[in-house]
């Protein structure tokens, strides 16, 4: 192996076709980029379910005298509907599932209201007895809340029983589906990508038609012929995802860090490490890509 | 060396078969001439021989090897037994000739040491040792056919292919070129050479195979070129 003779053979192919490669390193540049955003949501995700998850509770609703009176018709929960749903709470049954509960009546509803909507003109109409009172319960596994929606759903006197979590997995899903564009998105850009890489590799497999023809007829194995034109490739795919992975780096350092911490600061978001696990990922698909279309391309433009 | 039994090789866009039944042996160390007028198939069976194409029925041995069966991966491997030299010389613009030569090692993975002894080795042979360094547009239309010439002999093939290689030359550049193809085969290479040059193969008194429209119409040792037909 030669490789002083295959490395000159590259870089010739490399200058020689320079607008087609650099259109193969911002293509892959970019599409590696979406892939690198869509998986730094998906980690954004899970990062954001293991600390919401914990946090979140299962709520019970106790009726009012604003409730709707399909749910609710006979009007404002009693104290021992209140006893009743404690009595349960600390039971046998449901015991081993909750971590810990504690009921909030009208007055601290209230409270907890002004101070979440504070500055709102809501929090000056709103009465302490239009807000339910709540059983706040936080499980073991957050995973079960069935247990409990199944045991006090359609119970006199509640008006609802609500997993918090229901509420996060609206904002999961819209996540969810903005990574999988991200991911569609890449998909297509790759494909493109790889179009490219191959009608690169057959423009200078022709400009290079005589050196392949003498090639050919003195034996080189066909490994040796292919060799610079898949490192062709792969440099390319290598500068791009090199890129990508740059850009994946400063997403994480200047948007997240520099800007959405701020902005939200009682979320926990990605760091650079969450960035440095993406990037290996980035230049092996780079990689694989580049080199599967090249030595795909050379093969068919070159039978022995 | 070359055993050659009832080919024939077909191609689809041509009505007519361009080899017929052809058979034929050559034997190590042999001179042979491969005549007859253009599209009579001798530039199909060179290809043939050179496993560039495979025939369409009958079989073909050469150095030992059913070229019928070789899978592809096997015929980088196999031409590197064989060398070839064309009537457009095809030498590299961009390289001079020491490094056309060196090219030919290089890309069979030949180490830089064996290449720096073998090249102004072979250069000498073809007695063009004072031009290494020039470029094939510096050098006449012989010099380039004899760079040609290095090339495929550099590693010592068993076969020579020549086709037409006189084709592009005057009588004399001619005459310098088939001393030396005859040198190359009195040191051991078999040489098979298509041409048209009727002198050269009236005067060289070697084995001629005459081929017309895909058939072998003449095979005889010491003979001329033929009637004019």
């Amino acid at each position: 192996m030669n490789l002083k003779f295959v490395l000159s053979e590259v870089s010739t192919g490399l200058r020689k076709n320079l607008s087609m490669v650099v259109s193969v390193i911002l293509v892959t540049f970019v599409s590696l980029t979406f892939v690198g955003t869509a998986g730094l949501l998906q980690m954004q995700i899970n990062t954001m379910k293991n600390y919401w998850y914990d946090k979140a509770q299962v709520a019970i609703y106790l009726c009012t005298n604003t409730s709707p009176d399909t749910v609710c018709p006979q009007g404002e929960a009693s104290p021992d509907v209140q006893k009743t749903i404690a009595a349960k709470l600390e039971g046998a049954t449901l015991k081993p599932f909750i971590k810990k509960y504690y009921f909030e009546n009208h007055q601290q509803a209230y409270q907890t209201f002004q101070q979440q909507f504070k500055g709102n003109v809501v929090a000056k109409y709103v009465q302490p007895a239009q807000l339910n009172e709540t059983f706040w319960i936080s499980l073991n596994n957050p995973n079960q809340s069935a247990v409990i929606t199944e045991s006090f759903s359609g119970v006199t006197g509640v008006e609802q029983v609500k997993d918090q979590r229901t509420y996060l997995d609206q904002i999961f899903s819209i996540l969810n589906i903005a990574s999988l564009a991200a991911v569609g998105i890449a998909v297509l850009m790759l494909f493109s990508a790889t179009l490219l890489v191959s009608t690169t590799i057959r423009l200078s497999a022709v400009m290079r038609r005589r050196e392949i023809g003498i090639m050919r007829l003195v034996g080189a194995s066909n490994f040796y012929i292919r060799l610079p034109f898949v490192i062709e490739g792969v440099v390319a795919g290598l500068i791009g995802a090199a890129l990508a992975g740059g850009a994946v780096f400063a997403i994480v350092q200047y948007f997240v860090q520099g800007y959405l911490v701020n902005q939200l600061p009682l979320t926990s978001f990605v760091g650079l490490g969450d960035a440095a696990t993406i990037l290996p990922l980035l230049i092996g698909a780079g990689v694989v890509l580049t080199a599967i279309a090249s030595n795909q391309a050379i093969r068919r433009y070159l039978k022995v | 060396m070359i055993s050659i039994s009832n080919v024939t090789k077909s191609y689809p866009s041509a009505p007519r078969a361009a080899l017929d039944g052809v058979s034929l042996e050559i034997e190590k160390g042999e001179f042979v001439f491969l005549v007859g007028a253009s599209g009579s198939g001798k530039s199909s069976l060179m290809r043939l021989i050179l496993r560039e194409d495979v025939p369409s029925g009958g079989e073909i041995f050469v150095l030992g090897q059913n070229l019928v069966g070789l899978p592809n991966r096997r015929v980088p491997l196999f031409r590197r037994q064989l060398g070839v030299v064309f009537q457009d010389f095809r030498l590299l613009p961009n390289k001079t000739a020491a490094q056309n030569v060196a090219f030919s090692l290089e890309v069979i993975g030949k180490s830089a040491g064996f290449i720096a002894e073998a090249v102004p080795d072979v250069l000498r042979r073809v007695g063009l040792e004072h031009k290494a360094n020039s470029l094939p547009s510096e050098l006449s239309g012989g010099e380039q056919q004899r760079i040609a010439l290095a090339r495929a002999i550099v590693n010592n093939p068993a076969i020579l292919l020549a086709d037409e290689p006189t084709g592009n030359l005057d009588p004399k550049t001619s005459e310098e070129i088939m001393a030396l193809l005859e040198r190359i085969n009195l040191a051991g290479t078999t040489v098979i050479m298509a041409t048209h040059d009727r002198g050269i193969v009236d005067r060289l008194k070697k084995r001629v195979v005459e081929l017309k429209d895909g058939v072998i119409v003449r095979d005889e040792k010491g003979a001329g070129y033929g009637v004019q037909r």
